[in-house]
């Protein structure tokens, strides 16, 4: 379970996370939403520890991140899967390598017969052919580099998936792919799931729950189901897709 | 006047804290660098790569600089040159020269620019695609993975390289000083051999091995803090080599006082 208790967080003079209360259930699949620029990235990074909060506490399993010694932290990063949105593959190695550097067990990373299965693995599971480990990040497309960050994240088995922006960047059918492939992961693996997005659509066919960042705090966190049915006027601005002479224009 | 001498304390302080802040993030790069030690498995092989890389690309600049060196150092001996000394003295003149202050300060701040720049603007388009984020939401240390090994590249490949330059800059230095002056091969042998201490050797491998720890630290360093997208890379890659080229001249001041005095 993810709990974030009044998340607070400034670069500069600009407060980006004010007060914020979020909570991710075990095995559900939750979509963070919110206009470009409203911290839903900065909010995910405080999950994992990549990001230390000004205030507030985030528990992970019923551990303190920000209280954790360095060991513990990776430890606990180790049943942390992260998907950034570009892609974040280390450029000067081939796929392969990549995938490899997702195994949390050292042992695991040594033993290159294992790796090489497991990576072969985890290509399968996100649709792409074993084929494709000698390849260089340089040589894939844009949903092919997506799909082989959400393979190094599920290399380690890991509990809980970040998703930062899946879809991002890419056309309706690859980020109908994508989608389809976050639905398939968290039935196939049963992981827990976060999924940052300003893709609507994409949001209610994935998600169990929906939340929504604005002005640096949750103004609505419930089913899709509440979400349509709620009168807030951000909620209904952002899921008319009409950001102008609303709220958030301001 | 007033309102400039009333924002001075504000400017120092800020100075102040800045250069701070900058001692405060090395030594924790440094404390980094030595927890990522314990995991040797990981940077050991990655430290053969990088030292191939950098020492196999960088022999051709630093043989061709040297040998550049070595050949002015002599044109201008024999310029300087009274003929009531005995001309053996010359080889001396140019094998102290370039053992003692050209080969090794002469390739650290050419390496300053080539190793520097390459370390910075690689850990800094890492840092700025989140490639560290990345290593480090794995679990994995970014001192073993990136840092460790570069830096013990440039400890190592320094001195390999100034060997190289030392004999390819006195050889140049040998066979140029005999296109001006009436000097032999054995005049030039033995006026090398004469006052030769093999200290000598040492300073320079130790001048080297300093030049190179201080390249790999502040260029990686400046890269892994790098900000702000691709101003932040070049930012960082400038930052770096300017950097380490004035501590190159630093420590070479500072050597000079504490190991020839």
């Amino acid at each position: 379970m993810i709990e974030l208790h009044g998340i607070y967080k400034r670069f500069g003079e600009q407060v980006v996370l004010d007060g914020v209360d979020f909570t991710v259930q075990e095995g559900e699949t939750v979509a963070l939403m919110g206009p470009s620029g409203t911290g839903k990235s900065v909010l995910l990074k405080h999950i994992n520890g990549l990001i230390r909060p000004d205030a507030g506490r985030i528990i992970v399993d019923d551990r303190e991140v920000n209280r954790l010694t360095r060991d513990e932290l990776t430890e606990l990063r180790k049943t942390i899967g992260y998907v950034f949105q570009y892609g974040a593959l280390f450029d000067s190695v081939d796929v392969f390598e990549n995938i490899r550097l997702g195994l949390s067990d050292e042992g695991q990373y040594g033993d290159m017969t294992f790796a090489r299965d497991r990576v072969a693995e985890c290509l399968k599971l996100v649709n792409l052919s074993p084929d494709e480990m000698k390849k260089l990040p340089s040589q894939l497309s844009g949903g092919m580099k997506k799909r082989v960050g959400i393979a190094r994240a599920i290399a380690g088995s890991p509990k809980y998936l970040l998703y930062d922006e899946p879809t991002s960047g890419l056309d309706p059918v690859n980020a109908d792919v994508i989608d389809d492939l976050v639905k398939h992961l968290e039935q196939a693996l049963g992981v827990t799931s976060v999924m940052v997005t300003h893709d609507v659509r994409g949001a209610f066919r994935v998600a169990d729950r929906l939340a929504l960042l604005s002005g640096g705090q949750i103004v609505l966190h419930g089913t899709p189901e509440e979400f349509r049915q709620s009168d807030h006027p951000k909620v209904q601005a952002f899921l008319q897709r009409d950001f102008t002479d609303t709220p958030f224009a301001a | 006047m007033t309102a400039i001498a009333l924002r001075l304390p504000g400017f120092l302080g800020r100075l102040i804290l800045g250069g701070l802040a900058h001692v405060g993030r090395l030594s924790l790069l440094v404390a980094e660098l030595f927890r990522g030690l314990a995991e040797w498995r990981i940077w050991v092989p990655r430290t053969f790569t990088e030292s191939a890389n950098i020492g196999a690309g960088s022999l051709f600049i630093v043989l061709l600089i040297a040998g550049f060196a070595g050949a002015v150092t002599a044109f201008q001996a024999g310029y300087q040159w009274q003929t009531s000394l005995p001309v053996y003295v010359l080889g001396t003149l140019i094998v102290s020269t370039i053992v003692l202050e050209l080969g090794p300060v002469l390739i650290g701040l050419v390496l300053a620019g080539r190793i520097g720049a390459r370390y910075a603007a690689e850990l800094g388009t890492m840092r700025v695609t989140e490639q560290i984020d990345a290593l480090e939401s794995l679990g994995r240390s970014p001192a073993s993975h990136l840092i460790i090994p570069r830096v013990l590249a440039a400890l190592i490949m320094l001195p390999v390289l100034t060997i190289f330059a030392d004999f390819m800059a006195v050889l140049a230095g040998w066979w140029s000083v005999k296109q001006v002056l009436p000097v032999t091969d054995e005049d030039f042998a033995y006026g090398a051999q004469y006052f030769w201490r093999p200290f000598d050797g040492y300073y320079s491998l130790i001048k080297a091995f300093f030049f190179g720890g201080a390249i790999g630290l502040i260029s990686c360093y400046m890269g892994f803090n790098t900000q702000q997208g691709a101003e932040g890379v070049g930012k960082s890659t400038t930052t770096a080599v300017v950097a380490s080229s004035v501590m190159i001249l630093i420590l070479n001041t500072l050597l000079a006082k504490i190991l020839l005095n």
